[in-house]
């Protein structure tokens, strides 16, 4: 693309102070067409408006998505919203991956927040271009820019006189950028909630080279690396037998880890397995077990408080019954199908840093501190990354080739081998919730959710403050921090995904204590919740929640059915399992999903995610563990770390609440109801309540 | 030690060292990088190709066995990518990461040349052995049937 932004464009839109140029750091392959396009748009001469949009005078579009692509579709979704107000047929629109800039507000993939937090941003983006045509075209015709309107990048005005967007262009670019545009009504979106296909689908079906791995320049030295267990350090290696081999250049330590340089990936996959490693400080103490009982005796005593109000040890004294449970769930690994990898190339003045990041600034920040550089003098380019759930939010694979590069001398593709992608694991938290609820005059009046969470990542978010708070008269949450050293990190929908689920079959569990319909029980919560300032919405929970009961028949169907529903990153879902019975295995069949994400942008990426998110978590709840033993990880590879797969998949039904309320995000909400309303649909049928993942252990 | 390989209808010549699995002589030495590594011990399909018309992993085939054999990756699979099973994966708009999917397309075409008229229960087994990290699996088995109905028009 640099070829696109001539000396002429630079010095325009330097002048006029436009918000952006980009600077070409085009990673080959990148490039997504919204349709076929029958020109190499390559050969085309664009002209840059802003940071985001690029036309040219064929009436071809380019539009730069800010933000990383991890399969959560926000490289469709986010240029969508572009296309919407500039008013662009999407069939003329190139989407391009843009590299990290300061153009751009949080360029980050994380939290479910890239359409929420850019949508009004895009859509001023859109706008504001495309009432700088407009008023080319009014001054060109000399009328008043309100005489004018435009549509499908045509420009009409009241005589019926008509203009190309490309007529108008060169003129158009001249012009002061406005701050601000009006805006579409949502009734006119047009694009805005089309099923609008993923835009790499061509180079997806056809194996083009568009993931981090698939990175490749001349003179690059490929690396893998070696994780020290948890808590470990390096003591020694020899390196004599790895050395020998063909293809391996050099084995070096970085800190604690080693790395072995050579010409191709198999050989330093190969060479790995060759290096004698010798650890020091292995400690018996990070261990799953150990941890297990930690817990279990934090969960014990009063931990410490996080949010609370009413009475709650005095309405639990009082109460006519009182009901307890612990959910727990282990350890659990990221596993993008795409190991961790990253390309780095170290020179003594810059860095160029070329891969699968959900968040490239803090890479760029992270390698600068590291080797003392300017930040500045880093780039980064963003690829398509085989999946993300939150493992690429850390910035340790990154900075690693980096290290690697600085120390070697030359640009390095780091790939770690499956089985150090699961030692470099910075795992979802091991935790228990310790549920408890007292009842009075058939009343839920009491609601405890105790925590115990072996985590190391700092800051964490708590869902204290969502549902179920606001509907009991007392509410108290307390949270246990096990320490350890086993790396732990944010993980598709964080904390939400096990309080989701810990709150989900509990109120299963309180409702049939009652003896009422556990809808029923929440409509009577969320009517308490009513009038209350909350984060979240009462009225539109209860409408998700109305919306799927209508759909899955509940109560009236003959399938043995489960409910749940939870809110989180901004996100209503509500939802209900079927399973079969297949002997005494329960089988779940069939999801139906009730969303209210506010506007959908995109409906076939919207259901993508609901269809994704359920089944990622029917899969993990089931199957998935990992234990630490001595600090090191004893599931090394998808023999022993288990996924869901084809066969044990049911079929989700998605419904969208309709709705005109701003976007919210959907990589994650659907995910925490779903192995609730799996369990409770499996205690029904069995009696058993299933409290512990994964499931089938 | 030198080997021949027909990959997608051309012929290779490669100096790799005995035992090298043909994934990577696919992605290191030919540069068609659509064929995936995942696990390496043929656990999770993303490296899959076909081997004289068989959906075989190529991590755990080495150059020995895939010389003079006749190979086809996702590259190699149509010339414009519109096999019916690519056309039904852009149709049902299948991908989310799209990481697994050159191998998820590659077990889908091997299994309808064999069985072009599955019933829903013979499409489960025979994607079993594929891993979709972001559990697409309602719209990878939507595609294989389309595909089928593709195939026997």
């Amino acid at each position: 693309m640099s070829k696109t932004i001539n000396r002429r464009n630079f010095l325009r839109l330097s002048l006029l102070g436009s918000g952006g140029l980009l600077i070409g750091l085009q990673f080959a392959g990148c490039e997504s067409k919204g349709s076929e396009m029958p020109v190499d748009i390559d050969t085309l001469d664009f002209t840059s408006f802003n940071a985001y949009i690029e036309m040219a005078k064929t009436g071809h579009v380019i539009i730069y998505s800010p933000n990383p692509e991890i399969g959560q579709g926000v490289k469709t979704a986010m240029p969508m919203i572009v296309a919407e107000e500039l008013d662009v047929p999407w069939k003329m629109v190139t989407v391009k991956q843009a590299p990290l800039s300061n153009d751009f507000n949080r360029q980050v993939a994380g939290g479910s927040q890239s359409i929420r937090q850019n949508f009004p941003t895009l859509r001023n983006a859109g706008a504001t271009v495309k009432l700088m045509l407009m008023t080319a075209a009014a001054n060109q015709w000399k009328i008043p820019v309100s005489e004018c309107s435009a549509e499908d990048a045509i420009i009409k005005n009241t005589k019926g006189d008509q203009l190309k967007y490309a007529d108008v262009l060169e003129a158009a670019a001249l012009l002061e950028v406005p701050e601000k545009a009006p805006l579409k009504k949502s009734k006119d979106f047009k694009l805005i909630g089309q099923p609008i296909a993923n835009v790499d689908i061509d180079e997806i079906i056809t194996g083009k080279p568009i993931f981090g791995i698939d990175y490749k320049e001349e003179g690059m030295k490929f690396a893998s690396i070696i994780i020290p267990p948890f808590g470990a350090n390096l003591a020694t290696f020899d390196a004599k037998k790895a050395l020998e081999q063909k293809g391996i250049e050099q084995v070096v330590a970085i800190g604690d880890k080693v790395a072995i340089i050579g010409q191709n990936t198999w050989s330093v996959f190969k060479a790995k397995d060759l290096v004698d490693v010798q650890w020091k400080n292995i400690k018996s103490d990070q261990d799953s077990k150990v941890i297990d009982a930690k817990m279990d005796k934090a969960l014990s005593k009063k931990a410490n408080k996080i949010v609370g109000y009413g009475q709650y040890d005095k309405a639990i004294k009082n109460a006519d019954k009182v009901i307890s449970k612990t959910f727990s769930s282990p350890y659990v690994a990221h596993a993008t199908l795409e190991p961790l990898c990253f390309f780095a190339d170290v020179k003594e003045k810059n860095v160029r840093l070329i891969g699968p990041t959900q968040v490239p600034k803090d890479s760029a920040t992270t390698v600068a501190k590291e080797l003392g550089i300017p930040v500045e003098n880093i780039t980064v380019e963003m690829t398509r990354m085989g999946g993300g759930f939150g493992r690429r939010l850390s910035t340790d694979f990154t900075l690693e080739a980096a290290l690697i590069s600085a120390k070697i001398k030359a640009p390095v593709k780091l790939v770690h081998k499956r089985e150090d992608d699961m030692d470099s694991g910075q795992f979802r938290p091991k935790v228990k919730y310790q549920m408890t609820a007292g009842i009075k005059n058939n009343t839920l009046k009491a609601f405890q959710i105790r925590e115990a969470i072996a985590q190391n990542f700092g800051l964490r978010p708590w869902n204290a403050n969502f549902f179920p708070k606001g509907t009991t008269d007392h509410y108290n949450i307390e949270s246990a921090l096990i320490e350890t050293e086993i790396s732990t990190l944010w993980w598709r929908a964080p904390i939400s995904n096990m309080v989701g689920f810990s709150t989900g079959c509990f109120l299963d569990e309180v409702a049939e204590e009652m003896g009422k319909d556990v809808i029923d029980l929440h409509h009577e919560m969320l009517d308490v919740a009513t009038g209350k300032k909350l984060p979240y919405a009462p009225k539109r929970m209860k409408e998700v929640i109305d919306l799927v009961k209508e759909k899955s028949n509940w109560g009236k169907s003959d399938k043995i059915q489960g409910f749940a529903a939870y809110f989180s990153h901004n996100t209503y879902v509500a939802e209900v399992c079927e399973i079969e019975m297949r002997g005494d295995v329960p089988v779940p069949t069939k999801v139906f999903a009730a969303v209210d994400c506010g506007i959908v942008i995109n409906i076939s990426g919207a259901k993508a995610q609901v269809e994704g998110s359920i089944l990622d978590a029917l899969g993990h709840s089931r199957n998935s563990e990992i234990s630490i033993v001595k600090g090191k990880v004893q599931e090394q590879n998808f023999d022993t770390y288990k996924l869901g797969r084809m066969m044990d998949t049911p079929v989700v039904e998605t419904y969208f609440v309709d709705t005109n309320a701003a976007p919210t995000g959907l990589g994650e909400p659907a995910y925490p109801p779903a192995a609730a309303a799996f369990a409770n649909a499996v205690k029904k049928a069995t009696g058993k309540r299933w409290t512990n993942h994964p499931f089938l252990a | 030690m030198e080997f021949s390989l027909k990959v997608n209808q051309q012929n290779f010549t490669v100096e790799v060292d005995p035992g090298t699995p043909l994934l990577w002589v696919l992605r290191d030495e030919l540069q068609l990088m659509g064929t995936k590594y995942g696990c390496g011990i043929g656990q999770c399909g993303a490296c899959t190709v076909h081997i004289d018309g068989e959906a075989q992993r190529s991590c755990q085939t080495t150059i020995e066995i895939a010389e003079g054999q006749d190979i086809t990756t996702i590259e190699g699979l149509s010339d414009h990518g519109d096999h019916p099973v690519q056309e039904a994966w852009k149709e049902i708009d299948v991908p989310q990461c799209g990481y697994c999917q050159g191998g998820q397309m590659m077990t889908a075409s091997a299994f309808l040349a064999k069985n072009p008229s599955p019933d829903a229960k013979e499409i489960r087994m025979a994607m079993q052995g594929n891993i979709c990290r972001c559990a697409s699996y309602n719209r990878i088995e939507k595609a294989v049937a389309v595909a089928a109905e593709k195939l026997t028009k």
